[in-house]
């Protein structure tokens, strides 16, 4: 039943933001395809260690799927040849004996890469400072019985929220566009009565950040939904630009 | 050591209103001269820092991953508790509080549980106000479901993804701080020494994970909330940067680490399959609620399951042993997790284990699709379904799923008082790296609460208490002895980890360690087993320092070098969690001790002599540390043997 295969790699060096990084080989060989993808670069960095070379550096924490820590570029596919999956969750059953497999980093004007495979995202946690929240303190708030939500909008706005800010819709998209990102929060916001008071401003303040930190302007393409590992729609992109417009049309 | 719990006066139920009634306040002016140092993003330090921050006073909060949205609580999946009895089904505060006490086997404060299970409905009321998409009833309010065999509905939920909702919540709380300049964050900056001037504590060191620099940051005070030690035992449910580093730095500074022994293993993960795996998956507890555990009656089949020949379906109902419902009739499948996982070691022990490694038993769905349907299972399950299939390869709607325990949780922590306040002043402890709550055993859906009534409603209360005698204090500019002194020790520290150039990774040595914590300090432990183990761990520290290879340098970006460290703090960790399971000559929640077991195999405690918090005093490196104790005083419950029969 164990199948094992042998791989060859081609993975992005850089040794830190400022240096120039290009693609090294390398062999892997005999990975159970039961392993993760995680644990196949385990293994080449065991094997790098072990050498006496210093480890391919990429991100992970949960490998589980939730965290959003995780973030490869795996054949050209942000979290690699799967669908609705992070590249934590990819197996090796993905992949066949002798394969070349090339692995990069997420690629975006909004992402600089820090050291070989690790991006920096923090602009993401700036947007949602930018106003992805509901401006409520700690304490004095109502019994949260108080204000009943239809099951069918609690149900899409858990959808929307169950975004893991990975990035990997940034990294699908041509124009490097957070749009996807920044619509989820906006509409799982604005689908509860807690966040409908400052759907308008929030929309606005969190594009205008978005734009302010260079992610490109969306045009629809629709690549950021095939690649989201969660499956958060594009419906969403609709309603934060409704939410856009009757903003704009206040000020 | 002072170990002076600081509960307060009055019967149990007034005491955290007496306390809140006659506790110090700082005023919003002086709040402002006042720094806090808050180490954790994740439930219990992003909760507490963005209250703080909208207290007035100055925050800055770190943590080792890139956002403060990916600490390890985002993982938590099942749910948390509260006392709102929206299904009126009876539950209150008090019922909460009983049941906290007699799950954690009666080796926790009843003050400080009680206080959890006050302030639970608050906590329901506030991630509701945030906007957190909990899970409804067609006319609209919130659904509650029951959970790890509670007999009544008080988990609320939010899908599969409770922890990641919360978290969230917490999140966008704490980044509206940010934003409005009260909370300072440090991403990807990780804490490697905490600093005491005139035996307080004063600032920490830290290092940025980017450049390798060290940086010196004082506050008035320092609130660690950095979560469990699970990944001592390498293959755990814990994230893979889960570490202890912040609590073996807070012991090695004085403060009492409590309780180390009790690690709560849970009964429901995927099973090991390979020498590669890097960790284990938990399926969550809620599956129990509607699958039926077995594995065959006879080894013969076992053994067949084992080498490929039949398979868990094709065995008829009269050849599986459902042996929980056979051993405890009444709660049958859904016995607390402490419980469920001893049972399946004992099963596997003697010879009827399932997969490939005789280390797994069926988590069977047949009866309840047979009685639901498929679609309400898909429903309820979905996604873990889901999420099983893409690990295992198998369809769980067709063949059984297969389980087996893993480290998960570990209710062991610094030692807090009432305050949540360490043994050393001005350094305090919440969420799961503090030890308050949860006596030996922890039951579902009570750590989120837990780290979130910490952060959000006891710590922005009890600190204050604190820093009212702060005031005065000015703020220091790091270039003080005790802080430039810290900093070239671990400048030190860093340097010898990479001078070692030996020939083994660091993931070699942890997985050494985590093998001789699963074997000896792990579901069932022993005196032999366990005093074998210190010999092993001290052999494994001797080895890692003679031999670790730590390539590139402290100049940059260098993940290797960053599990060094850690694991460095793991092996003192693994020691002292068998220093303490030798010490404790009872079995009681997730510490089972062989020799003290009933007829039946049952945890037997030891009440007359270990009603105590056991609290460990650093004693140097390589000097054994030294054991005091908090007695546990029970006024309000009446200590009994927990029967699931
Ligand atoms: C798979 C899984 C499922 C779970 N499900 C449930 C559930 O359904 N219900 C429930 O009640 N509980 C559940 N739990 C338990 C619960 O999730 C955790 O106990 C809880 O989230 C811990 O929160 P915390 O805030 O204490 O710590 P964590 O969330 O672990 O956060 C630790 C923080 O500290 C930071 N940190 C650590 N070390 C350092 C350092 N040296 N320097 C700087 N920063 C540092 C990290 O970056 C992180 O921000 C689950 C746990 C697991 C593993
Ligand atoms: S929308 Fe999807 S792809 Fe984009 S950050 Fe969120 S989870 Fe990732
Ligand atoms: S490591 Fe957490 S989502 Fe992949």
């Amino acid at each position: 039943m164990e199948k094992n295969i042998n791989l060859t790699l081609k993975v992005w060096r850089q040794a830190d933001a400022k240096a120039k990084g290009k693609l090294e080989t390398y062999q892997v060989d005999g990975i159970s395809v039961d392993s993760s993808f995680l644990e196949m670069m385990d293994i080449l960095n065991e094997q790098l260690i072990n050498k006496g070379e210093e480890p391919v550096a990429f991100d992970h924490d949960c490998r589980e799927g939730i965290c959003g820590m995780c973030s490869l570029y795996i054949n050209g596919r942000p979290h690699g040849p799967d669908d609705d999956v992070t590249t934590c969750q990819l197996h090796m059953r993905k992949f066949n004996d002798g394969d070349t497999v090339y692995i990069e980093p997420w690629r975006s004007a909004g992402f600089p890469v820090i050291k070989d495979l690790i991006v920096n995202r923090n602009a993401f946690d700036t947007i949602i400072a930018s106003g992805g929240y509901v401006s409520v303190g700690t304490g004095g708030v109502p019994d949260a019985n108080a204000m009943p939500i239809g099951k069918p909008d609690a149900d899409e706005a858990m959808d929307a929220a169950s975004c893991i800010g990975c990035g990997a819709c940034v990294a699908a998209c041509k124009n490097g566009s957070a749009m996807l990102f920044v619509s989820a929060k906006v509409s799982q916001l604005a689908l509860l009565p807690q966040g409908k008071v400052e759907a308008a401003s929030r929309a606005k303040n969190m594009v205008a950040k978005m734009d302010e930190l260079g992610f490109g302007s969306c045009t629809n393409t629709g690549a950021c939904e095939v690649e989201c590992p969660k499956g958060v729609s594009i419906a969403n992109i609709a309603r934060l630009n409704r939410q856009f417009l009757s903003a704009k049309f206040k000020d | 050591m002072n170990l002076d719990a600081k509960i307060p006066q009055g019967p149990l139920a007034q005491k955290w209103s007496n306390y809140k009634n006659n506790q110090k306040l700082v005023n919003p002016a002086n709040k402002r001269k006042l720094d806090i140092i808050v180490v954790g993003t994740g439930l219990a330090g992003a909760s507490a820092a963005a209250s703080l921050g909208e207290l007035g006073f100055n925050v800055k909060n770190f943590c080792i991953q890139d956002s403060p949205r990916r600490a390890h609580s985002i993982a938590a999946q099942g749910g948390i508790n509260a006392a709102k009895n929206y299904p009126n089904d009876g539950d209150s505060v008090h019922r909460l509080f009983y049941d906290t006490i007699k799950g954690g086997d009666y080796r926790a404060r009843e003050a400080n549980v009680y206080r959890l299970a006050e302030v639970s409905n608050s906590i329901i009321d506030q991630c509701v106000a945030q906007g957190v998409p909990f899970a409804r009833e067609y006319g609209g309010s919130l659904d509650n479901r029951s959970f790890g065999g509670a007999q009544v509905s008080r988990t609320f939920y939010a899908k599969g993804q409770t922890g990641q909702q919360l978290l969230l919540g917490a999140y966008q709380a704490l980044m509206r701080q940010v934003n409005e300049g009260s909370v300072k964050l440090y991403t990807r900056t990780e804490l490697v020494e905490i600093v005491l001037v005139d035996g307080k504590a004063r600032g920490i060191i830290t290092r940025d994970l980017v450049t390798g620099k060290t940086e010196r940051h004082f506050g008035h005070a320092v609130v660690l909330a950095t979560g469990g030690y699970g990944n001592t035992f390498f293959l755990s449910t814990n994230a893979m940067g889960s570490n202890v580093s912040a609590a073996i730095k807070a012991f090695q500074k004085g403060a009492a680490f409590a309780n180390p022994c009790y690690a709560q293993i849970h009964p429901t993960c995927i099973p090991v399959h390979g020498e590669f795996q890097s960790k284990l998956t938990l399926m969550s507890e809620s599956l129990r609620n509607d699958g039926r555990i077995w594995v065959p009656k006879k080894k013969e089949d076992a053994e067949a399951i084992r080498n490929g020949k039949k398979k868990g379906a094709d065995l008829s109902e009269d050849e599986r042993d459902y042996y929980l419902e056979r051993r405890y009739p009444a709660f049958g499948n859904l016995v607390p997790r402490d419980v469920a996982s001893r049972a399946a070691k004992e099963r596997c022990d003697a010879g009827f284990g399932v997969g490939a490694t005789g280390l797994a038993v069926y988590l069977d769905f047949q009866s309840s699709i047979n009685r639901l349907g498929e679609d309400t299972i898909r429903e309820r399950y979905g996604n873990l379904f889901q999420m099983y299939e893409k690990i295992v390869d198998d369809n769980p709607y067709k063949e059984p799923m297969m389980i087996y325990p893993a480290i998960h949780y570990t209710m062991g922590g610094v030692w807090v008082n009432y305050d949540l306040q360490t043994t050393v002043p001005g350094l305090f402890c919440l969420g799961e790296a503090n030890f308050s709550d949860h006596g030996a055993n922890r039951l579902g859906a009570s750590a989120l609460m837990q780290g979130l009534a910490d952060g959000y409603f006891v710590l922005p209360y009890t600190i204050q208490n604190y820093l009212a005698d702060e005031i005065a204090t000015p703020r220091m500019t790091g270039n003080e002895k005790e802080f430039v002194e810290a900093e070239k020790t671990i400048a030190a520290k860093f340097e010898k980890l990479l001078a070692v150039k030996g020939q083994r990774s660091v993931d070699s040595f942890h997985k050494e360690l985590g093998l001789v914590m699963w074997d000896f300090v792990g579901m069932a432990r022993n005196k032999k087993g366990l005093e074998e183990a210190i010999e092993k761990i001290a052999a494994i520290k001797k080895e890692f320092w003679a031999n670790v290879r730590v390539p590139g340098t402290n100049d940059g970006m260098n993940i290797e070098l960053e599990k060094a460290a850690r694991l460095v703090d793991f092996i003192d960790m693994g020691d002292l969690m068998a220093r303490d399971a030798l010490s404790r000559e009872e079995s009681c929640g997730g510490h089972f001790r062989e020799e003290y077991q009933t007829e039946e195999g049952e945890a037997l405690r030891q009440d007359d002599k270990f009603a105590y918090v056991s609290c460990w005093e650093y004693q140097g490196d390589d000097k054994a540390p030294v054991l005091h104790k908090e007695d546990l005083v029970f006024e309000n419950v009446k200590l009994i043997q927990r029967n699931y029969k």
